[in-house]
């Protein structure tokens, strides 16, 4: 239980990040810790205390528990998704910066209403 | 006809994407003609699939067959609904794509143009196909993340600026979608969405599932912008590119958005009245609040932005109607009137926005800019412009015979047999909001003299040939208010709808 108290609070120190943040940079940084924090919780859905990795002709002992494979397919999946956003924020937060020389949210500001 | 078709909604866009950057260097103009054919080849194919196959049609990708009952692979389903929304993302593609032809030759880059566009369009259709929760999340970032970048495609200041704030606003979105996935996969341990909705449904209603549904209304009401989340939209639809502001406007916000919402809440999840009420107020609130801030706009993209917020408040209210009275256990024909009409409200707003947003690209092409108070005396040197806008006008507006005004009278009635007087009342006057804000367009942009002399010439032919055929189009559709073709075209999807168990059944095939 603990161990989901700790993603939940990783959670909200990136959404804290998200929301306080004036640097476009650093709130690439926020996003990124809150997209890791879901990433552990799918992992933890899946795991069984004291449970073997499922691998197919692996050397399972007979009776031990197997930890569930799909969360982790899924968590691999979305790494690779979360890296494309990455990528795209941090162009465009390059080209903005290249705009107006600044990573200051406050003095980006042209569109409004 | 064999199954396998409908994958071909995914595959064969995503080969164009990649065909388009190889080939498009080395052949002179391959990359339009490419892109146009795909998109009228899919679009061709929408109306085959949906009209030829009656029922539902199911794909298992990769061929792994259920094992004791509990299916593994990842399905695709083609039902009614999906059909529905396969024909308008495939028509605007088409009709987004033939435009570009011409337009797009202001940006440098055209072969990332379309291949971000056959991307997007693969990410839609592979959504509204999915049978699978996870492979809906990882078609919705398709889309999604090649509408960040086409939203950027201008590069300018305002571009870089609106395209980051929607992607930060999007990013968190997709996570909470995310979220919401873990938390059901928690409960459930699968993914598949018959078989999930078959152990929800017969699962109790506890606070854990709740808590799980709001998490997922919020998610995808970003995505769809509905009112407390709509902070991205006006940036976001008025710094595209033209067609690619009619493809985000007409079908982005529809297909990733709405669909998604209307399918969890109706065939997954247990019918709540409680939930059923906070979407259709969520949904009133879009319409009002949407058309109160598009009245003050006077740059012209963000006017029309403002105004699919409001016109998506109308698609969502009819349908939220639809599930109140179904969670209630109230008059059918009633809910079916009311889902059917916000359906049919869906098509139409694809139609006349994905037209206006195409006439201020052509009002940007020939006059240099989207301010409507530099603009004015138009409609003599720019005829096809100002009669497919004034039609596409009249239709948002609702007024007949344009298929704007059924729609809006469907829900309206709807909403009154159902005893909604309230939001019958706030569609009324929505609908009076919309009709001025209109007028000021149309005045300011095509009747007043022009504050100088002006160079205007109407556009070229590849995108006067889209709009006129949407104009067309915007006539056409106010057809479907008979019966009878009401039944073939809206009658399936409203019945997926109804029989919110069957879905589960029929795939599982119990």
């Amino acid at each position: 239980m603990s161990l989901y108290i700790m993603c939940f609070l990783l959670f909200l120190v990136g959404i804290y990040g998200v929301l306080t943040r004036r640097n476009l940079i650093k709130v690439v940084i926020s996003l990124t810790i809150m997209e890791f924090s879901i990433f552990l919780m799918l992992a933890l859905i899946g795991y069984i205390s004291g449970g073997e990795a499922p691998i197919i002709g692996g050397k399972v002992v007979e009776g031990t528990p197997v930890v569930d494979p799909l969360p982790q397919a899924m968590v691999l999946t979305a790494i690779v998704i979360a890296l494309a956003t990455n990528a795209m924020l941090l162009t465009i937060a390059i080209r903005l910066y290249k705009k107006y020389g600044t990573f200051d949210i406050r003095r980006i500001n042209e569109l409004k209403g | 006809m064999e199954d396998r078709i409908i994958i071909f909604f995914v595959i064969i866009p995503l080969f164009a994407a990649f065909l388009i950057p190889i080939f498009g260097r080395l052949v002179q103009g391959f990359q339009r003609v490419t892109a146009s054919l795909v998109m009228l080849v899919l679009l061709v194919l929408s109306f085959i699939v949906t009209f030829q196959q009656p029922g539902m049609v199911t794909y298992t990708v990769g061929g792994w067959e259920p094992v004791e009952g509990i299916p593994v692979a990842i399905y695709m389903v083609l039902d009614g609904l999906s059909g529905f929304m396969l024909i308008i993302i495939n028509l605007l593609a088409f009709m987004s794509a033939f435009y570009s032809i011409n337009y797009i030759k202001r940006y440098t880059g055209e072969n990332f143009f379309y291949t971000l566009l056959c991307l997007m369009v693969a990410g839609m259709n592979g959504v509204v196909l999915s049978g699978d929760l996870f492979n809906l999340y990882v078609f919705l970032e398709i889309s999604v993340i090649s509408s960040y970048a086409l939203v950027a495609f201008g590069v300018e200041r305002t571009e870089l600026e609106a395209s980051y704030k929607y992607q930060v606003l999007g990013g968190l979105a997709s996570l909470l979608i995310l979220f919401g996935i873990a938390m059901l996969y928690w409960r459930a341990k699968t993914l598949n969405m018959a078989d999930l909705a078959m152990i929800l449904m017969n699962g109790e209603r506890d606070a854990f599932m709740i808590f799980v549904q709001l998490i997922l209304i919020t998610g995808f009401g970003v995505k769809a912008a509905l009112i407390p989340f709509h902070a991205w939209l006006p940036d976001a639809h008025s710094s595209a590119p033209s067609p690619i502001s009619a493809m985000l406007s007409g079908v982005l916000i529809k297909a990733v958005g709405i669909y998604v919402i209307i399918r969890l809440f109706f065939n997954i999840f247990q019918l709540d009245g409680a939930l059923a009420v906070v979407i259709t107020v969520i949904g009133a609130l879009s319409m009002v609040i949407g058309a109160l801030m598009a009245i003050g706009q006077w740059d012209l993209k963000r006017m029309f932005a403002y105004s699919s917020i409001s016109q998506m408040g109308y698609v969502v209210t009819g349908v939220g109607m639809g599930m109140i009275i179904l969670a209630g256990g109230g008059d059918k024909p009633t809910a079916a009137l009311a889902i059917g009409g916000g359906l049919f409200h869906m098509i139409n707003h694809a139609v006349f926005k994905g037209l206006l947003f195409l006439n201020a690209g052509a009002i940007e092409y020939a006059t240099g800019t989207r301010d409507m108070k530099k603009m004015g005396g138009l409609a003599k040197y720019m005829p096809v412009t100002f009669s497919s806008s004034f039609s596409a006008s009249m239709a948002i507006s609702g007024l007949p015979p344009f298929n704007g005004f059924f729609s809006k009278l469907v829900i309206i009635i709807a909403a009154v047999k159902g005893e909604f007087y309230l939001i019958a009342a706030l569609a009324v006057i929505t609908g009076i909001i919309t009709l001025a804000y209109f007028m000021k367009f149309q005045r300011y942009a095509f009747y007043d003299k022009p504050a100088e002399q002006t160079s205007a010439r109407e556009v070229p032919f590849f995108m006067c040939f889209s709009m006129v055929a949407l104009a067309i189009l915007c006539l056409l559709m106010s057809l479907l208010i008979f019966p009878g073709i009401r039944q073939i075209f809206l009658g399936p999807a409203v019945n997926t709808l109804m029989e919110t168990a069957e879905y589960a059944t029929k795939i599982l095939k119990l």
